[in-house]
């Protein structure tokens, strides 16, 4: 950033750590952007006189003479139509080789919603997938993150969620992206002659670390520009929220704060309610929703990171390797779409929920047969036909492959508990099983 | 003169202030940031330097900006027309704010100043009355909402004059009471109360009596909570923790609920006031939302409203406590409360205890819970408040500082459990784990046994204890197999899954099963019961396992049916066609 002539210029650094230095200065206002030797920081403390920095890209080779100046404003971003179709780094400057986008300088992380002014998320989001749109149903306005080993190919999931759901804009936020899978949503939107409703912000892995912690607040404020000036129904994807926690972590560290669960900070909870909760319905057809990625170490959720997120976001999509039908799959018992029931059965077919509920429960029963069958026991009847239904209930509704329209999802479900079950056995509701049964 | 001071340091929304004069713990004051003004409280006093926690984003704030001491806690504003409010963690009422979006120092008036109300006198002049004694009445809605002595007074007054029936606001004297040194204080229909003291005023806190119903068969039924009593609901996400609370919000019998969203997610407060104004109290056919007030103080907003928003929410639940009313506080969660005190906690540095939550935290928690109970008033009327929270514990693992500390407080417990909702088995309550101590009062089986029936709390054991032999026989029949255990192991386990599928199973999103009232509850009991009781003949496994799940089948068609209606009647039928 230029320095501008009224800037306050620093050259005596009190204390440098890996990603934070101290100086004594006056007048600095908390939030605010300095400029330490031309990389970018941000006040986080002041003490008296002495303030201390983060500085995004590291301090690697800042000397204690290094030159400070203060910019007097938190960070911000130039919104206007022009962001269509663009990519950004963690600063919002071009990387796409492109002019500078012209538009009103707002501040990013600003403000929450009036909760009473949201609205009630009622407006589905079909994906084609069934183990998400029959399973987890996804509303607009929703939060809901995919977990997923580092294996999984979650990256190609979300793309193909952002490309097939019905929204006006798309914004991408990457974080410790690595190059490949840069270059893999780049071409997926060129090829998919989508590329002017999206937006990227982009921080790869060849990037500094410290720098990912922007990258969500740029994302949503863009978000917010379409979402709340144009009306515009805004899909917001961040990939990898695992990799924010870890750079905040860095960050709290390196300003001696005690640790909790897994050595991340205590304000875990809070750091991620304020992006989550960006996703909203706003009254005037506006919305913006958030699909993230967690990525899980083995797939363990009772990390801090996987835990304080299942705990603000509207449920989560677990994807995992099914070995039965060597498909990856997204796991009904793991998954979760809290706002599901506001449009199932609303906007979908009335046997939408109990269909669900048949499908799952029965596929719980194929574990207990597995388990039995795996401890050596002999199987029932039940046992083996449940087996059966669950490789078939596996590649052709749960399978991330699967591109179906939601009457099709039910249909395909009806027909395969018709082959392997008794009406009864499904445990669904009479008047339903008189109506859509296939004998 | 009140105390002055300048900012001399920031660390997120932890100030602290050099100050001029005498400062109070929990005293709030202002500060001023370009011209607004940004509230904040004290939390920690060292000489001349004074820590307090901002309220709101301290984006912009800068070292030498002034502060302005207030001499006041943070209090409540009571008073008619809080009933079916919208407030945040401070009492802001969200529904008179401008704009979309949230703003700094934008602090709006809990209560309607301009609106009038119904007054009529219930004290006499010359009276002698005390704090919390009644003067007289509005009508809030349906609710005969008491005007009474101010909590804050001391000692006897005598009523010198009371205003005749008639329209005031809530700023206008109604009444003029004299001291016992002849001083006249006038009192108008609102008063103030800082949040964090209780509301006293009452002549005893006997033990709960009578259990509250909620229509979810696994509380009223397996884990009754009383009416006064405490409960809370520990388990990991999505396990249906707000599901389950909600429901309870929708069905508690309770004149007043105050639900606090403390720390949560914002779209469950927007489905809460979507759809309370729609459905209807199951105990009363009037609107939810005209029984229910809301104190949200949702995850994005600033954290250290959330310790705010519980006490809020329980001053307020203790105000009409205190007109003789039965209120419910639900918190929804108190885990978070807990983890902001954990980040005042470690920006200031202090020494942490287990889990970096202050050490303090077990103390903090039941002092809460302690406010919560059923009371007698001066003149002998009961009222009470019970309070449900439930807690995030990290992990889902119950051994953690905030659900530890609960459990020492609390009465009742449910348990939420991962595996039942995996299975989609909800309410994911464990019924084996869960429990109320409630079912132990002599008192509340007395009230049990005279509202239900004589042998009520022998039956709730009895169908307990058939869920845990069920439980023990399943892990038999899994470590043995199916063919290496007694046709009986089989017989048990299934009669324990037809209790599970049949009872503890209760559809939140059927329109029917939702509400089971006690009489139903106790119906359906009976008739499982009845079937655990008798002794079946099987030639194999399979024929006891397809002859139960056709039990629970139609059992669970009954679930789905209106009571007594022609279909219930129908299936009940078929239920003893399939028996004989």
């Amino acid at each position: 950033m230029a320095t501008k002539a009224f800037q306050r210029t620093y050259t005596q650094l009190q204390a440098i750590t890996k990603a934070t230095v101290t100086l004594n200065a006056r007048g600095v206002s908390n939030d605010e952007l300095a400029t330490v030797n031309g990389r970018l920081a941000q006040v986080v403390k002041t003490k008296g006189d002495s303030v201390t920095l983060q500085v995004f890209s590291g301090t690697e080779g800042v000397p204690t003479n290094a030159e400070v100046s203060f910019h007097g404003a938190p960070p911000t971003l130039r919104v206007s139509e022009q962001l269509s179709g663009r990519f950004f780094n963690a600063y919002g400057r071009p990387i796409d080789g492109g002019p500078e986008v012209e538009g009103e300088e707002r501040e990013v992380g600003g403000p929450s919603v009036n909760p009473f002014k949201r609205r009630q998320p009622s407006q589905l989001i079909p994906t084609g997938i069934a183990g998400i749109d029959l399973n987890n149903t996804l509303v607009s306005g929703q939060k809901i993150p995919f977990f997923a080993d580092p294996d999984q190919p979650y990256n190609q999931v979300m793309a193909d969620v952002a490309l097939r759901a019905d929204v006006d804009k798309i914004i991408l936020g990457g974080m410790g992206l690595s190059n490949d899978d840069y270059l893999f949503f780049r071409h997926a939107f060129e090829s998919a002659g989508a590329l002017d409703k999206i937006v990227s912000f982009v921080n790869t892995t060849e990037e500094p670390p410290v720098e990912r912690l922007l990258i969500p607040d740029m994302a949503l404020a863009a978000a917010e520009y379409f979402a709340v000036d144009k009306n515009e129904k805004v899909l917001v994807l961040l990939t990898d929220m695992t990799l924010y926690a870890d750079a905040l972590s860095i960050v709290s560290n390196r300003m001696d704060q005690i640790p909790s669960k897994d050595s991340m900070p205590g304000s875990l909870y809070s750091d991620l309610a304020k992006i989550y909760e960006k996703a909203v319905q706003l009254p005037d057809g506006g919305s913006i929703t958030i699909i993230a990625v967690t990525t899980l170490n083995d797939g363990d959720i009772t990390h801090a990171i996987p835990d304080n997120t299942g705990y603000i976001t509207e449920g989560q999509l677990f994807l995992r390797a099914d070995p039965d039908s060597g498909k990856v799959i997204v796991d009904p018992f793991r998954s979760l779409s809290r706002l599901k029931q506001l449009v199932q059965g609303k906007k979908t077919r009335e046997d939408h929920s109990q269909v669900m509920n048949a499908g799952v429960r029965l596929y719980a029963d194929a574990q207990n047969a597995k388990t039995k069958l795996e401890n050596g026991f002999d199987l029932s009847d039940y046992d083996l036909r449940c087996l059966d239904y669950a490789k078939e209930y596996a590649t052709r509704i749960l399978s991330i492959d699967v591109n179906i329209t939601i009457e099709q999802m039910l249909d395909t479900a009806w027909e395969i508990f018709a082959k392997y079950f008794s009406p009864a056995e499904t445990g669904i509701r009479q008047a339903l099983v008189d109506k859509y049964w296939k004998a | 003169m009140s105390t002055k001071g300048k900012v001399t340091g920031i660390v997120s929304n932890l100030v602290t202030v050099a100050v001029d004069g005498p400062v109070a713990e929990n005293e709030l004051c202002y500060i001023n940031l370009g011209g607004t003004q940004l509230l904040a409280e004290v939390i920690k006093v060292t000489g001349d330097k004074v820590s307090v926690q901002v309220f709101e984003s301290t984006r912009g704030l800068k070292n030498g900006d002034s502060v302005e001491f207030l001499g006041k806690m943070l209090e409540a504003t009571l008073g008619p027309g809080l009933l079916s409010g919208i407030y945040d963690g401070l009492q802001n009422n969200l529904t008179t704010m401008t704009g979309v979006f949230l703003k700094r120092g934008e602090y709006t008036d809990p209560l309607d100043r301009t609106a009038l109300w119904e007054f009529t006198p219930i004290a006499q002049p010359g009276d002698k009355v005390v704090a919390a004694d009644w003067l007289g009445e509005v009508k809030e809605g349906w609710l005969p909402h008491k005007i009474m002595v101010p909590f804050a007074f001391q000692g006897e007054f005598t009523v010198k004059e009371i205003v005749p029936a008639g329209s005031y606001t809530v700023d206008q004297t109604i009444a003029v009471l004299t001291d016992k040194d002849g001083e006249d204080v006038p009192v108008t229909m609102t008063q103030k109360w800082p949040v964090k003291v209780a509301i006293k005023g009452f002549k005893e806190k006997p033990r709960p009596r009578k259990i509250m119903e909620t229509g979810v068969r696994v509380i009223d039924t397996f884990n009754p909570i009383a009416e006064g009593g405490t409960g809370f609901i520990p388990g990991p996400f999505g396990c249906g923790k707000t599901v389950l609370q909600h429901a309870i919000a929708k069905q508690g019998d309770a004149d007043v609920i105050v639900m606090a969203a403390c720390g949560e997610r914002a779209n469950e407060v927007v489905e809460i006031f979507t759809e309370f104004p729609e459905l209807v109290d199951p105990h009363t056919g009037r609107k939810l939302m005209e029984r229910t007030t809301i104190i949200c103080n949702t995850s994005n907003m600033p954290v250290a409203a959330r310790e705010a928003s519980v006490y809020t929410a329980m001053t307020i639940c203790e105000y009409y406590r205190a007109m003789g009313l039965k209120c419910l506080l639900l918190a929804d969660s108190t885990s978070r409360w807990a983890q902001a005190l954990r980040e005042m906690s470690n920006r200031m540095e202090e020494l942490p205890g287990q889990d970096a939550f202050p050490v303090d935290l077990s103390a903090i928690i039941s002092n809460f819970y302690a406010r919560a109970g059923m009371v007698v008033l001066n003149n002998g009327q009961t009222g009470a408040v019970t309070f449900i929270g439930t807690v995030s514990p990290a992990g889902g693992n119950l051994k953690e500082p905030v659900t530890e500390s609960t459990k020492k407080a609390a009465r009742c417990f449910y348990a939420l459990e991962q595996n039942r909702a995996d299975q989609k088995r909800y309410p994911a309550v464990n019924p084996i784990d869960s429990y109320s101590k409630y079912l132990e009062y002599p008192e509340i089986q007395e009230f049990l046994q005279e509202k239900i029936d004589k042998q009520w709390v022998e039956k709730v054991l009895r169908a307990k204890n058939l869920v845990r032999r069920g439980r023990e026989m399943a892990d038999q029949i899994n470590i043995l197999g199916d063919d290496g255990v007694p046709m009986s192991y089989h017989e048990a386990f299934w009669k324990s899954e037809l209790i599970d599928f049949a009872f503890l199973q209760q559809d939140a999103f059927d329109a029917v099963d939702a509400l089971c009232p006690l009489e139903r509850q106790e119906y359906i009991l009976d008739l499982i019961l009845g079937i655990c009781d008798k002794q079946f003949e099987f030639d194999n496994f399979e024929q006891c396992r397809s002859f139960f799940k056709e039990l629970i089948n139609t059992l669970r068609q009954m679930n789905y049916s209106e009571f007594r209606s022609p279909q219930f009647n129908q299936y009940e039928q078929q239920l003893r066609n399939q028996l004989s």
